[in-house]
């Protein structure tokens, strides 16, 4: 416990709600994790240890070939004998994953704003979003690449496509969620559009904005993957999706695997890091971000 | 239905400083929520708006700090300063029924909200902000959450937000509806305690007798369906009020009084 908050000169006696100042407990913690939380990261992590080793033994059992289903000992040593072509090939995808998700983020909630500030605009303009995010990328990325003529602004084009809808959505939800009775008192303090905007229907919209944020982060990379797979493009500048094309072509499986792998824990790393900024923004406040004892 | 005037409960020689005349509302459902209402605030009074649910006390408080026109009649200030809409601007503190706080913001961001929206210099404004939550009993709570405070904390922050701009009228929608009773009690007499340091004009809705009558000086007894004035007492009783007064024959007497009065006003 911390002496600060329960210290008798903290807490002013004179019968006001003031004594009720709520009392934090510190957790205990083993290698930095709360070990509160350990048991919610040793299950799955058992279960993944278990299933690898499950599959290693039908691999060697069966004596299935390599081409066939490679073991996870040989595609983690692909990962490692490989490392220079893939991490070059990853680092390709990801710059244009984190391209898309900045487009998106900007032009989502940019547009978000807009729509808000004016009903026309949103009426005018978003049953064309909507259009757009159902239109599968796969179906008019060969438009896209021809149409833009640079490979890398095309790609970035369809991942962008992908990811953008979800923020659009979730930050107008965010923004026309602000409580009823503040935008009340808004209006009261004759606050301009500008004020409302930047210190209530922002802060408001923020949860939904990350909510929004979290799918497109997982959004953007499989966009940047699919895009690849259609352009195919070889060359210095190829993307995993390339890598994973060329490694099916010549029956080099071990490789497709680990290239594959290359992304998923690309996808969770993502995934995470949004997780974790979210949690950051909204811990404090957020009832999605709380911890509760009951 | 002018009884308002007619019993002349204004005292001679106080200052008018709202005037309702003749106001109705209608909304877009048809309801008539309030219908021909007249009433005078004097400066520096406590009057509280008691009624039923349903009797448009609570339209009427938000047409009164402009929260919504009147279909008919005006309601006129007698100095209030306007801002380029003509709204009154930033002389009246409003307090909802929920505390209505910023989630994101702490104690002290909430309660300069209103110094940060008219542009006060935020050195000023944190200033007159932590010296308003010391005000309501909140020292030591400025970088607080919401969620980190109790039912009535929350209230009393959302108090000291209304009150500090220093305005010159407070209006009150039920803020203590939802809050148990000791938790009222204590809040009560905190109100009074401000008021009478303060001098504003504190407009109350409620629908408790009890609390109506411990407060104020004056009761507006409406009812509803349409919402009109019924009865316009003044409560001859000397304060401070405390909790001797809470046992006197007196608030027995005026309680009696205003019970009957509501009850008229139900069956009306």
């Amino acid at each position: 416990m911390t002496d600060a908050t329960l210290s008798p000169a903290a807490v002013p006696h004179d019968g006001t709600d003031a004594e009720a100042r709520p009392i934090f407990r510190e957790d205990r913690k083993v290698l930095g994790i709360s070990t509160e939380a350990w048991p919610g990261i040793l299950a799955p992590l058992g279960i993944g240890v278990f299933a690898l080793a499950a599959w290693e033994f039908i691999v060697w059992w069966r004596e299935i070939p390599h081409f066939i289903l490679p073991g996870p000992w040989l595609i983690a040593k692909t990962l490692v004998t490989d490392w220079t072509t893939l991490s070059a090939s990853l680092w390709v995808t990801l710059r244009i994953t984190a391209a898309a998700l900045i487009a998106a983020v900007s032009l989502g909630v940019g547009l978000a704003v807009l729509f808000t500030q004016s009903k026309w605009l949103e009426k005018s303009l978003f049953p064309y979003a909507v259009i757009l995010q159902v239109t599968p990328v796969v179906s008019i990325a060969p438009l896209i690449i021809i149409w833009v003529g640079d490979i890398n602004l095309s790609l970035l084009i369809c991942a962008w496509i992908v990811a953008f809808f979800p923020i659009l959505s979730n930050t107008i939800l965010g923004l026309n969620s602000a409580d009823h009775n503040l935008r009340n008192l808004f209006e009261l303090y004759g606050a301009s559009r500008w004020q409302t905007l930047r210190y209530l229907r922002l802060p408001a919209a923020l949860p939904y904005f990350l909510g929004g944020l979290k799918i497109s982060g997982g959004l953007a990379l499989i966009g940047a993957v699919v895009a690849e797979f259609v352009a195919g493009s070889g060359g210095s500048a190829s993307g995993l999706a390339y890598r994973i094309l060329e490694a099916g072509y010549q029956l080099k499986i071990p490789r497709m695997f680990a290239a594959l792998i290359m992304i998923s824990m690309s996808g969770i790393a993502i995934f995470l890091t949004i997780s974790w900024i979210s949690h950051l923004l909204l811990r404090r406040w957020h009832e999605s971000a709380l911890k509760r004892e009951n | 239905m002018n009884l308002a005037e007619a019993d002349g409960p204004v005292a001679k020689g106080a200052k008018t400083l709202v005037a309702v005349r003749h106001v109705s509302k209608q909304f877009a459902n048809g309801t008539i929520a309030v219908r021909d209402v007249n009433l005078d605030l004097a400066r520096g009074e406590f009057v509280s708006l008691l009624g039923p649910s349903g009797c448009g006390k609570s339209t009427l408080l938000r047409m009164i700090a402009g929260l919504g026109d009147p279909s008919v009649g005006t309601i006129d200030w007698a100095t209030m300063n306007h801002d380029a809409w003509g709204r009154p601007a930033r002389e009246l503190g409003f307090v909802f029924q929920d505390p209505t706080l910023m989630p994101w913001a702490t104690a002290l961001d909430n309660v300069i909200l209103p110094l940060k929206l008219s542009g006060t210099n935020k050195g000023e404004a944190q200033a007159r902000g932590a010296e308003m939550l010391a005000l309501v009993g909140l020292k030591g709570f400025e970088t607080s959450y919401p969620r980190e405070l109790s039912g009535g904390m929350k209230m009393r922050v959302s108090i000291a937000r209304a009150l500090v701009t220093h305005p010159k009228i407070l209006l009150m929608d039920e803020p203590f509806a939802a809050l148990d009773e000791i938790t009222r009690h204590k809040l009560n007499d905190d109100l009074l305690r401000l008021w009478e340091a303060n001098q504003f004009t504190a407009v109350f809705v409620t629908h408790s007798v009890f609390e109506s009558v411990y407060l104020s000086q004056r009761i507006v007894v409406m009812a509803a369906r349409p919402g009109r004035v019924m009865a316009d007492l003044r409560v001859e009783a000397p304060y401070p009020r405390d909790d001797l007064f809470r046992t006197s024959a007196d608030y027995a007497h005026w309680c009696r009084i205003a019970s009957e009065k509501l009850k008229e006003a139900i069956s009306a």
